[in-house]
């Protein structure tokens, strides 16, 4: 799950991570309230949105004055911001964080995160602050402090140096830097996160380290003991039919071909959509409607795929293992018989009950195109857009 | 032969008498697995279709003997039971639940990394060996026993596809794993390389990913280096996004790392034929094995 900047930044006070005074805000007034409470200019007044390279995108801006404040607040409030990371329909901006300026002598970039390889919390920084770290990682690799910490023993004082040290940090800002990455590292175990990203980390004129900025995404399966930081969750940033999905414990993904989907299991859903754009179409969603799928969940799956205006036909493909056919088959039948056809079916059925799904779906009345495997299934769907 | 489990596995399931441990047994039972115990904390002293239930798998262990685990005890307490198993002297725990999170499974595997046993998974369909013994959810009667194909995937219901097809195309197999979709598990693609490369009965192996990581590609090179059976490859999620996960929690591109293509060519370049059409799948085996 990812949430604002401003909400990871409120973590962050939480747990001693030193980061700009500043407030968020939803109106221009109240833009122009937190710039004032600052005491003093220039303040930056950033968007909210759920994506990298706002800056670039113009969604973030240095105030040097109160009418400059309110004049950056009123253009980007309501703006679609559009950024490498938005796609180009972009997103529209509600939210803005209005932050005091800052002295800065240096850039840096720090982040932790669950390494799957080495099966540890890894700590990466650079002094490339403010570039994408991919960039520095394929470029000049030799600029990039790596640090593995087992995760049963936790954060030890020789990481802290590895990583101060690396950076070429001032002496004097070596101990505050030690104490800011500490309370990263509880921060991100406490809440369980996946990443947790910074860039740029400043060191101020005065030797002072500070996250200028703040990224932080939340393990989905761990939310269950972090009833806290749901309550983070934006809508505002999802698309309203995977909102509408993950209603029902769907996992679906908005896409843009036009071909939709519906598969059980996560791997021959993905291998689905490839079998699509193999046939020349597009694939206009992944849907895995899971193991142990009720009749209701397949269901719902059907109604949201036809609810995508995009869609000109749909692709079924179902390998009953624990998910009977018989039982996948009433839900496409109710699913069909509420909402109606209007688009080309073609069903692929293999597995537990096999025969008794068929059944179903040929008793129902239903105009569904059959297919005997997947070869036939592509060619099948390609012939009906 | 087959690997990691034959018929002389003896299993005890953990989490046995909630709604999909009770009905897996089942399963395994009716397809000729020894299940010899269950496990579900404060139903000990119970019995499960015949199949005694303890409060630990330490008691387990010492009534019966067994020596291999199947899980389905949820996501919130399943690190828990993991680790009890390995603690217990299990040799083979084979974790079905999905969703555990991320940071509970990076401590599982630094802990077992201190012990002997195996884990398989978790958010996996498990192991089966055709005509011997099943540990898991997969369907028992689509597998055509006596080899020679050995199959490891990430996946479970794409694992099915291509074990359907290779039995419809009459190539039986030695042992089907699914190592699970999370980004953090325990047996990996080139342990169960290792493993089917020492088995005299497998002579040609499937391997099926999906994006995210890195372990189709170590696994390629490891191949080059360590194989010298045939391997067909396939790979899921060509056409999946970046940035989103696709289901199964390790099925994510990050940044650039863990396309799907970058895996395929790593496949080829290290000598495996690489299926780009699933329908197809089980006629390259044919061709190649």
């Amino acid at each position: 799950m990812k949430i604002h900047e401003y909400q990871a930044k409120e973590l962050f006070r939480t747990f001693g991570v030193p980061v700009p005074d500043g407030d968020v805000a939803f109106s221009v007034d109240g833009a122009v309230d937190v710039a004032k409470g600052l005491g003093g200019y220039p303040v930056v007044v950033k968007a909210q949105i759920h994506a990298g390279g706002r800056g670039k995108g113009g969604g973030v801006k240095l105030a040097a004055s109160e009418a400059e404040a309110r004049a950056f607040a009123d253009e980007i409030l309501g703006m679609t911001l559009v950024t490498h990371q938005t796609g180009p329909e972009g997103r529209l901006v509600n939210t803005l964080l209005v932050e005091a300026g800052q002295e800065i002598a240096k850039e840096l970039y720090l982040s932790l995160l669950v390494d799957r390889a080495t099966a540890g919390i890894v700590i990466m920084a650079s002094r490339e602050g403010g570039m994408d770290i991919e960039e520095v990682a394929a470029t000049t690799p030799e600029k990039i402090i790596k640090v593995r910490v087992d995760p049963l023993t936790g954060i030890q004082g020789y990481h802290l140096r590895e990583v101060g040290f690396g950076l070429g940090l001032p002496e004097a800002a070596l101990k505050p830097f030690s104490v800011l990455l500490k309370n990263l590292y509880t921060l991100f175990v406490t809440n369980d996160c996946s990443l947790l990203e910074i860039n740029p980390l400043i060191l101020t004129r005065d030797d002072r380290v500070m996250a200028l900025d703040a990224k932080v995404d939340i393990d989905s399966n761990a939310l269950f003991r972090h009833k806290d930081l749901l309550a983070l969750r934006d809508l505002d940033e999802e698309d309203p039919l995977e909102v509408e999905a993950s209603k029902f414990n769907l996992n679906y993904i908005n896409l843009d071909g036009n071909v939709g989907n519906i598969v059980n299991g996560a791997g021959l859903a993905m291998a689905t959509m490839d079998i699509i754009k193999n046939a020349g179409a597009e694939p206009a969603n992944f849907m895995d409607v899971g193991g142990g799928a009720t009749s209701e969940m397949v269901e719902n799956a059907f109604r949201i795929i036809l609810m995508d205006e995009k869609v000109k036909a749909v692709l079924i493909n179902i390998f009953g293992g624990i998910l009977r056919c018989d039982v996948f088959s009433q839900g496409v039948v109710s699913a069909a018989k509420k909402t109606g056809i209007r688009i080309p079916v073609v069903v692929r059925m293999e597995g537990t009950n096999v025969e008794e799904g068929k059944n179903i779906l040929a008793e129902s009345g239903l105009n569904l195109i059959n297919a005997v495997d997947l070869k036939d299934a592509a060619a099948k769907v390609a012939a009906a857009i | 032969m087959s690997i990691f489990i034959n018929r002389e596995t003896k299993l005890v399931v953990q989490g046995i008498t909630g709604k999909e441990g009770r009905f897996h047994t089942r399963q395994c039972m009716e397809y000729g697995t020894n299940v010899v115990a269950g496990v579900t904390p404060g139903k000990g002293g119970q019995t499960m279709d015949n199949v005694p239930v303890f409060n630990t798998v330490r008691l387990a262990v010492e009534a019966t003997g067994a020596n291999a685990s199947m899980i389905f005890v949820p996501p919130p307490f399943c690190a828990d039971a993991i680790m009890e198993a390995a603690d217990s002297g299990v040799e083979l725990i084979v974790a079905i639940t999905e969703g555990i999170p991320v940071l509970d499974m990076v401590k599982v595997k630094n802990f077992l990394a201190t012990k002997t046993c195996r884990l398989i998974g978790p958010n996996c369909p498990g192991i089966i060996t055709p005509g011997e013994c099943k540990i898991g959810i997969m369907p028992g009667k689509i597998h055509l026993e006596g080899g020679p194909a050995g199959v490891v995937s990430r996946s479970g219901t794409l694992t099915y596809e291509v074990v359907d097809q290779l039995t419809k195309l009459g190539i039986g197999q030695t042992t089907c794993i699914g190592i699970g979709g999370d980004p953090v598990n325990g047996t990996n693609f080139i342990d169960v390389l290792e493993a089917f490369e020492n088995d005299a009965e497998t002579q040609g192996i499937v391997m099926v990913g999906e994006i995210g990581g890195s372990g189709e590609e170590e696994a390629a090179a490891y191949i080059k280096a360590h194989v010298t059976k045939p391997v067909v490859g396939f790979i899921a999620g060509l056409t999946a996004p970046p940035g989103r996960t696709m289901g199964h929690a390790g099925a994510i591109i990050s940044g650039s790392s863990g396309t799907g293509q970058a895996k395929i060519e790593a496949m080829e370049q290290n000598g495996i034929r690489v299926c780009k059409n699933l329908g197809t799948l089980g006629e390259l085996c044919k061709d190649v094995f």
